[in-house]
């Protein structure tokens, strides 16, 4: 049970049963889906852009464990953030959760984030942990149109 | 727990029940093995089933001494080949009951004996405003290949519900059964829930409005006796990699009249009598429908296999497995937190669930980690997770090789992942 606790942190655990900014954003102008098919995950990650900034993050969603926690502390993480600052973000996630790098190696500091270093030894479990991500990166890549408020 | 499971439930101990486990285990190299420093639970037969060494000899020694190709060559190797994929043939033929061999169409599994059918059945057959009729439970495979064809012909296609229990509601089927209802499509035993369909009903009915049968055989054929006459379906496919055999392989029966009258499904080698760019003659039953090389190796292991599983006795694995499902169902209903996804009367070799508040995937990971092989998701069956209002679930699948320690491992599986996420 020792190597699963180091996949499952205690912060992993806490954000995937309470996860933080979990609901739609009425105001946001971008927006975007994103779907799993492997594991059925499905996620909408909501951002509000203002001048090249998140001014506020949100998602909505179901998931496993990883997907949500990682759906949850990427809200927090990139809050406030400019869009590059977001997406340098996600290339040190994602190299990450990948290769296991040690977050301190990396350019972009990752904070909170670290607690994903272990899903790299875990290779099918990637996807669940950087669906959001790709998802933050449609929205910011979608036009300001998209967002419908069906 | 386990001790407390295993007095309520014993194994069968009946002399015309119980299989040596142990012996037949060790006919199956790849059960030897460690996971994550655990011994290997392998519990996702309905996704694959493993091979027994008769198999991979039959593999081997195809491709060590008979290797060439089929129906054309004069010389020795060519003869021994044929001979031996003639022969599986025959031992699907017998595996099925079918009457004759050229009823049996070596295809590359399942989806390929549905596909074919909808192509060369239903595109003859089958006319704008007509109706296929499936279930709600149906694999994926036994759903897109009629969606296409009734996109392509202006079809409908029709749906029987099942209920909570996830048996099919026969009275709504029935009702389902009108006039331009040209073909019926159906699941012998569901996948993603393990239920076991009325087939004998579901062909009565159809027929006594002259309509044909196909059933989907893919998680049957592993776990029970199959009898294509007495069930008097009209097709029947199963894949060989589920009942032990190798992969890119299985068969499609279809009743001799019925696969006369199709035309055929791919045009190539060994599908033709003659050619001349002004016309060209089919050959005749079964190769009619077997264009190209086969997979000649693939279907000697698949002869192998059914050798291996008739060897034990298709009814004797029946009896065995009904008691591990009834174990491991019992084990499982003991968890709290545990909801069984499929609780038909009649069940079939699947044990699908959810664990309140924990995700299958994460569910699935933590019983790697235990050395416990399932499946996680939606099975290719997401109309059916639909049904019950869940994204996917966790599926313990069961073969004749598992044993009732491996459920109780599972059970002990399922307490970490509850321990981990409490």
């Amino acid at each position: 049970m020792a190597d699963l606790r180091d996949l499952y942190q205690e912060v992993v655990i806490d954000h995937s049963k309470r996860p933080h900014n979990f609901h739609k954003l009425e105001d946001a102008n971008r927006s975007a889906q994103g779907y799993n098919p492997l594991c059925g995950d499905k996620v909408t990650v909501y951002v509000k852009l203002e001048n090249g900034r998140l001014r506020d993050v949100s998602f909505e969603g179901s998931g496993c464990a990883i997907s949500t926690a990682s759906a949850s502390i990427m809200t927090e993480a990139v809050k406030g953030k400019t869009a590059e600052e977001a997406r340098n973000l996600f290339e040190s996630f994602h190299d990450l959760v990948t290769r296991g790098n040690a977050p301190d190696d990396r350019a972009t500091p990752l904070g909170k984030l670290a607690v994903f270093s272990n899903v790299s030894e875990y290779p099918v479990r990637v996807k669940c942990a950087t669906l959001a991500w790709h998802t933050l990166r449609s929205a910011l890549e979608s036009s300001e149109s998209v967002v419908s408020t069906e | 727990m386990h001790a407390t499971i295993h007095e309520m439930t014993p194994a069968p101990t009946s002399p015309d029940v119980a299989l040596d486990v142990q012996r037949i285990r060790a006919d199956f190299p790849i059960l030897r093995q460690q996971v994550h420093g655990k011994p290997l639970a392998y519990l996702d037969n309905a996704a694959t089933s493993q091979k027994p060494q008769p198999v991979l000899d039959a593999l081997l020694r195809f491709y060590t001494e008979d290797c060439s190709n089929i129906h054309r060559g004069v010389h020795q190797l060519s003869e021994r080949a044929t001979a031996a994929y003639e022969r599986s043939r025959g031992k699907v033929r017998r595996f099925l009951n079918a009457a004759e061999g050229r009823e049996i169409i070596f295809v590359r599994g399942t989806t390929e004996g549905v596909n074919l059918v909808a192509y060369a059945f239903g595109r003859q057959r089958v006319t704008a405003g007509d109706e296929i009729l499936i279930t709600a439970m149906e694999h994926h495979s036994n759903i897109v290949p009629w969606q296409i064809l009734c996109e392509e012909k202006g079809a409908r296609l029709l749906v029987a519900p099942i209920n909570d229990a996830g048996e099919l509601r026969l009275e709504e089927f029935e009702k389902l059964l009108r006039p331009r209802v040209k073909l019926v499509s159906v699941t012998h035993v569901s996948n993603a829930l393990g239920t076991v369909n009325p087939v004998e009903e579901i062909i009565r009915m159809s027929h006594a409005r002259g309509i044909p049968v196909l059933l989907d055989g893919a998680q049957a054929a592993p776990h029970m006796k199959v009898d294509v006459r007495e069930l008097d379906c009209d097709f029947y496919a199963f894949s060989g990699h589920k009942v032990f055999g190798p992969t890119g392989i299985g068969a499609l029966y279809g009743k001799a009249a019925l696969l006369d009258a199709m035309p055929p499904f791919q045009g190539g080698g060994d599908m033709i009598r003659s050619v001349t760019f002004e016309k060209t003659t089919y050959n005749s039953l079964p190769y009619k429908f077997e264009g190209g090389t086969p997979h000649i190796a693939g279907a000697i292991g698949l002869g192998a296999a059914i050798d291996y599983v008739m060897g034990i006795g298709m009814d004797r694995i029946a009896a065995y497995e009904r008691s591990l499902l009834e174990y491991g169902t019992q084990a499982l209903e003991n968890i709290s937190g545990v909801r069984l996804i499929g609780t038909a009367k009649e069940k079939a070799g699947v044990l699908s669930f959810v664990l309140e508040g924990v995700h299958p995937h994460d569910v699935g990971t933590v019983l790697d980690q235990e050395g416990i092989a399932v499946r996680t998701g939606h099975h290719c069956a997401q109309p059916v997770m639909e049904r019950f209002g869940i994204p996917a679930t966790t599926r313990a699948s069961l073969a004749f090789y598992n044993t009732h320690e491996e459920v109780d491992t599972l059970a002990a599986g399922i307490q970490k992942v509850k321990e981990l996420f409490g």
